[in-house]
Formats: C-alpha cells, structure tokens, sequence
C-alpha cells in the first residue's frame, strides 16, 4: 500500500467523545479541498465515529488502522461541498 | 404524442432515482438536530451536549432547549448546582457496595459529585465548561424554557452569555425541521 502524505495532523490521543471529531472538525476547515489531516487518536470510539462523521461531512476516510501500540491513525481527505 | 411515450421503463426509473437522490441531497432536516434536555444533575448534563457537539461537528445545526432542571446545565453557576447522588441509583459505581441510607447521608452527594469528576478527569472527559465553550464555539443554540424560568424564579442575567431564550413553540419550531429529535 502506498504511503500516504498528509498536509497536517491532529493529535487527539487521550481525547474522548465528542472531542477527536469536535478538534477534527475545527482542523479540517483550515485545509484546503483535496488536502489531507492525519488524526490520532486513543478513544476506541473514534473507530466507528471517523467514519460516521466523515460520511456526514462529505469529507473522505482514505484510510485507518490500528498501531502496535494501539493508537489509531485514521487519514482523511478533505472534500469542499458544491 | 406526449414526451413521456417515449421513455422506457428503465429510464423512468432512473430519472427518479436521481431525484429522490437530490432531494435527499436538498433535505435541510437532515442537517438539524433539536434536543430537549430537562435534567440537572452533572451526569445527565453530558448527554445533550455530547451529541449537540458531535452533531456541530458535523456541519449540522443543533439547538438544546433546557427545560425543568436542564436549566441548571446553563446557569451561571453550573459548576456548583449540577451534581450526582448516589441515593436511589443503583447503576452508580461505587467503591465499596452501600445501603440508601447511608449514601443519603449529610455530605454523600458531595463526596459522589466530587468522586465523578475527578473519575471523568483521570479518564479525559471533557469538563461541562469545555462542552459548553465548545457548543458555543460551534454555534449551537442553547436555548432556555421561559416557563420553567419563571417558575424556578430565575432571571435571564442567571444564565451564561449566549443563551437565547422561549417557549416550546419554539422548540416545535425546530423540532419540525430537524429528522433528529431528542428528549433528554
């Protein structure tokens, strides 16, 4: 799989429900459409929350997994609406 | 001849199709939330604005409308008057198991407010305070019951900035134009 390049990233590790997708929603809206925020995160929440929100935003989830350690990356592309 | 003798089936049902998909698209309600919240104690101040929050966050419109005790969620002085008492709720985790009548003890309330906070803390729970700066931030409408103000005796200098208030005309109002609806 193809590395992928991210233009910022949010840490939202030892954040819980709502704020990794309160501090991503903030994040997001200073990229530019295409450009791409790299959030981590360590509420197990965020798992069925990124997608979820992303959807909801129109925004792109290109991309999550789960580290060794347990932190997870979730990588996401942003998608100006029409 | 009519222009609809020349479609087919197939492109019938695919011209609506895309419709139904635009009109999905267009539904405004889809992007509203309206909740009712009518509690006051600290654990059930969460839940309105955890999902007012989240709902903000995801581009939607959201209104709380704070009714009976929820109006304690949006006083100035929150910090003190939202609390939890063990008394009467069994699902309450507690560090040793105790009978009512001695968690309805002098000091118990205190003592299991303080005990929530400082669990929500170490866990990294957002504070009220931050949810509150945060929906405001996000521009959720925190609107307070004029009714239950009047009966509780509170003025609207009582509430933090921001807060708008009505009826429940108003929270009808919204409600009608919101597929997210809740009673808290």
């Amino acid at each position: 799989m193809p590395e992928i390049k991210e233009d910022k990233v949010l840490d939202a590790r030892g954040l819980l429900c709502p704020m990794p997708v309160v501090k991503a929603s903030k994040e997001i809206r200073s990229l530019e459409d295409g450009q791409i925020l790299k959030i981590l995160a360590t509420d197990r929440g965020s798992i069925a929350d990124f997608p979820a929100w992303a959807e909801d935003t129109g925004n792109e989830l290109l991309e999550w997994h789960e580290e060794a350690s347990g932190e997870l990356v979730f990588f996401i592309q942003k998608v100006e609406e029409d | 001849m009519l222009e609809t003798d020349k479609l087919t089936e197939d492109l019938v049902r695919q011209v609506v199709r895309e419709e139904i998909e635009k009109a999905f698209k267009k539904d405004k309600a889809a992007r509203r939330a309206a909740i009712i919240a009518s509690k006051g104690t600290l654990d059930w101040a969460y839940p309105p604005l955890i999902v007012a929050t989240a709902a903000a966050a995801a581009s939607m419109d959201a209104a709380i409308f704070f009714t009976f005790y929820g109006l304690n969620i949006i006083h100035k002085d929150f910090e003190k008057k939202l609390k939890v008492a063990p008394t009467g709720n069994p699902a309450m985790p507690m560090p040793v198991p105790m009978p009512d009548v001695l968690t309805g003890m002098p000091g118990m309330k205190a003592v299991a407010t303080g005990m929530m906070k400082s669990m929500f803390r170490k866990k990294g729970v957002a504070t009220i305070k931050e949810l509150l700066d945060v929906a405001l931030e996000l521009e959720v409408r925190l609107i307070a019951c004029q009714m239950t103000m009047d009966v509780f005796g509170y003025e609207e200098s009582d509430f933090i900035d921001g807060v708008e208030f009505g009826g429940a005309a108003a929270f009808l109002s919204d409600a009608r134009k919101s597929h997210v609806t809740l009673f808290i």
